[in-house]
């Protein structure tokens, strides 16, 4: 079944007439996802020309806003490819259009900007799931993808993969692809994000089809702390974890702006403890967690 | 980015939050000049170093005159406090202390939005007060929308118990921090301490912030607060070439993209080299999704410049770039730096098109190259490679 995203949800891609937005709406096309149409103001009314899945001839059209995409196509859900300094306008635009999710892949977006657009989209009553910022994306293998993940790693099955970093997404996919997911998402390796591990962990749980959960944490902030208490509380499904950054030294952001080690908080060793007193099998290594998680499933 | 005490007080003062008047010294005699220009009356000099525990490490001290103060400065320029060395002093003006505060705002990533910390005892180390007398500390959170107005600060200082004079006082100042906060995109502003002098007024006495580097874009003057003579030459020289790259104490360089799967490198190797006589990573560096030959070899060409390393472990998942253009970019950044490429390089392609990437290498046949299939096989044999050089 798929969690947040399946071959119904509607898509459209704000920065569709961008180099990113160009690019990344052929791939999602071709992975057979449903693109409905883009958002650009200053090139409202005119299409812009795509192959879908068949490679057949598509024309897409550019509207003026969300919210007129949402009424002219019923998009339900909003992949963001701008720039930095004018993604917290477009992630307001979004969610002030009452759109079902938005995804927002931008790298380097201003905290506050994070931050305010969080606490606007709850000032709405949370009606707009957030992913991301800085993040990949999220893909149901044979249903859609919204985002950037290579979506031909791997094919549909029963894992549910959840992670902060893009790359990672990827290694695991590529690790696991012979058994397949349910759904992948990357949440993003910003300090301040929309859809957390616990949210997608919760979701996974609820999902008849995912039969086994991936964590995938890195240093800083609390979150696989937080994720821990959850999986022990609430998860009953089997999950395999792994953390990246144990040499991360305290005080140096490893490329994503949240992944600091601060004193002793935010230490790879903590999540990893933290983790595993909550039952979850965290390997050393991508491959060791891979193998991890075929134990789990007996497979 | 952590800027010195000396910027945020300049920060402060813009945004028209109490200070004291402060010059800045590289030298003794410049220290002295500005005690001159102080008034010559008793003054504070301070080192200027990134880290806390400065007065304990005898990094503050007073002068009662400029000749003393700039005796003070020649002791405490050159001071290593815990790895830092002073290359400068705050010459401050005394203050008549009666009370000392604590105020911070800072990043709740956790509830994603702002926290407000103030306590009625403010100048000893925070995170003890925290541990040891929780209650003496409030917490209080601030909306990113709606941030600290005069309402939210008079909550915050009556949270933390302060008596109504107090809390009228603290009102303007508060509010004068969060515009600081929000208006140089900050992600924590700490005033520690906060002080009520004897006269009454609300000043602050020692304040650090953190400004967010994302936010550059709309702070055109936040790039003039970096402390470039700190940063590693091989950090600045990667930050020119707009690679992201971190400087560690290792011997195996390390090349990958996407900010997770190099951490998660970083690691692998340092486990391998537990097996090849502790060996360790020498460096972060994430080339990005892009993977182009342009980008390898100015990666490459930073960490061959690091004499530490001795071997490099190039780890890449082909994705949105696939293998054979992360393949074709090694055989090219290879012909580009020609003879200073001097050290092996363990090359690991996985993901879209891996065969023929891996073919593409093989073909080249570069002397220096050696192909592994999997992470944890090419970060042992980077390890090992490192070890027996």
């Amino acid at each position: 079944m798929a969690i947040f995203l399946t071959k119904e949800s509607k898509i459209i891609v704000q920065g569709i007439t961008g180099g990113e937005g160009t690019k990344h709406t052929a791939r999602m096309l071709a992975a057979g996802s449903n693109v409905v149409g883009g958002v650009n103001a200053r090139k409202a009314g005119t299409t812009v020309a795509h192959k879908d899945a068949n490679g057949a001839d598509v024309e897409l059209p550019v509207f003026a806003s969300v919210a007129e995409a949402m009424e002219k196509t019923g998009a339900d859900v909003s992949v963001a490819f701008v720039p930095p300094a004018f993604s917290k306008d477009a992630a307001f635009e979004a969610i002030d259009a009452g759109i079902g999710m938005l995804v927002i892949i931008t790298e380097g977006i201003p905290v506050q900007d994070s931050a305010a657009l969080w606490a606007h989209a709850q000032e709405l009553g949370n009606k707009t799931r957030i992913i991301g910022p800085n993040c990949p994306g999220i893909v149901s293998p044979g249903q859609s993808l919204a985002g950037i993940i290579p979506a031909n790693i791997t094919k549909a099955g029963k894992i549910g993969l959840v992670s902060k970093s893009g790359t990672l997404t990827y290694q695991m996919m590529y690790e696991l692809r012979d058994l397949g997911f349910s759904t992948a998402i990357g949440i993003g390796g910003d300090p301040v994000i929309g859809t957390t591990h616990i949210d997608a962990l919760e979701a996974f749980e609820a999902d008849p089809e995912t039969e086994a959960i991936v964590m995938i944490g890195e240093i800083g902030g609390d979150a696989e702390e937080r994720a821990a208490d959850f999986i022990k509380e609430s998860v009953t499904k089997p999950v395999a974890g792994y953390v990246a950054g144990f040499t991360a030294p305290e005080g140096k952001t490893m490329g994503h702006a949240g992944a600091i080690v601060s004193g002793s908080s935010g230490t790879a060793q903590a999540k990893k403890e933290a983790l595993e007193a909550a039952g979850v099998k965290v390997g050393k290594t991508p491959t060791e967690t891979a193998q991890l998680l075929r134990e789990l499933l007996g497979a | 980015m952590d800027l010195f005490e000396y910027q945020a007080r300049d920060l402060f003062e813009e945004h028209g939050v109490p200070v004291l008047r402060a010059k800045v010294a590289d030298t003794p005699e410049d220290a002295k000049k500005g005690a001159e220009e102080l008034g010559g009356g008793t003054v504070v000099v301070k080192s200027q170093v990134k880290i806390g525990g400065r007065g304990k490490a005898g990094g503050v001290k007073l002068a009662h005159s400029p000749d003393e103060a700039a005796q003070r400065a020649d002791e405490i320029l050159g001071l290593d406090i815990k790895g830092h060395v002073t290359k400068r002093v705050m010459i401050a003006e005394g203050a008549d202390i009666a009370e000392e505060y604590y105020f911070s705002i800072l990043l709740d990533r956790a509830n994603r939005t702002y926290l407000a910390m103030c306590s009625k005892e403010g100048g000893m180390d925070i995170e003890e007060l925290a541990v040891e007398r929780p209650e003496a500390l409030a917490k209080v959170a601030v909306n990113a929308l709606t941030g600290i107005d005069d309402a939210k600060a008079r909550e915050i200082a009556e949270t933390a118990g302060f008596d109504a004079e107090t809390t009228d006082k603290l009102i303007p100042v508060l509010v004068k921090l969060w515009d600081v906060f929000q208006g140089e995109d900050a992600t924590l502003v700490e005033v520690n301490p906060l002080v009520k002098t004897g006269a009454g007024d609300i000043v602050a006495l020692d304040g650090k912030v953190s400004i967010d580097e994302n936010a550059e874009f709309r702070h055109e003057d936040h790039a003039g607060l970096r402390d470039i003579d700190a940063e590693d030459p091989l950090e600045l020289k990667a930050k020119q070439l707009d690679l992201n790259y971190v400087k560690l104490d290792g011997e195996v360089g390390i090349i990958g993209n996407g900010a997770g799967l190099v951490m998660s490198t970083l690691d692998v190797v340092a486990y391998a080299g537990e097996g090849h006589g502790g060996v360790k990573p020498a460096n972060f560096l994430d080339i990005g999704g892009g993977a182009s030959a342009e980008v390898m070899a100015n990666g490459l060409d930073v960490i061959l410049g690091d004499d530490q390393v001795k071997s490099v472990f190039v780890n890449v998942f082909g994705g949105i770039t696939a293998c054979d253009a992360v393949a074709d970019g090694i055989v090219k950044a290879l012909q580009i730096l020609g003879d200073s490429a001097s050290k092996p390089l363990v090359v690991r392609l996985d993901g879209n098109n891996v065969e023929e990437g891996r073919r593409i290498l093989d073909e080249a046949n570069h002397p220096l190259v050696t192909q592994i299939d999997t992470m944890d096989g090419g970060a042992d044999k980077a390890a090992e490679l490192a070890a027996s050089r």
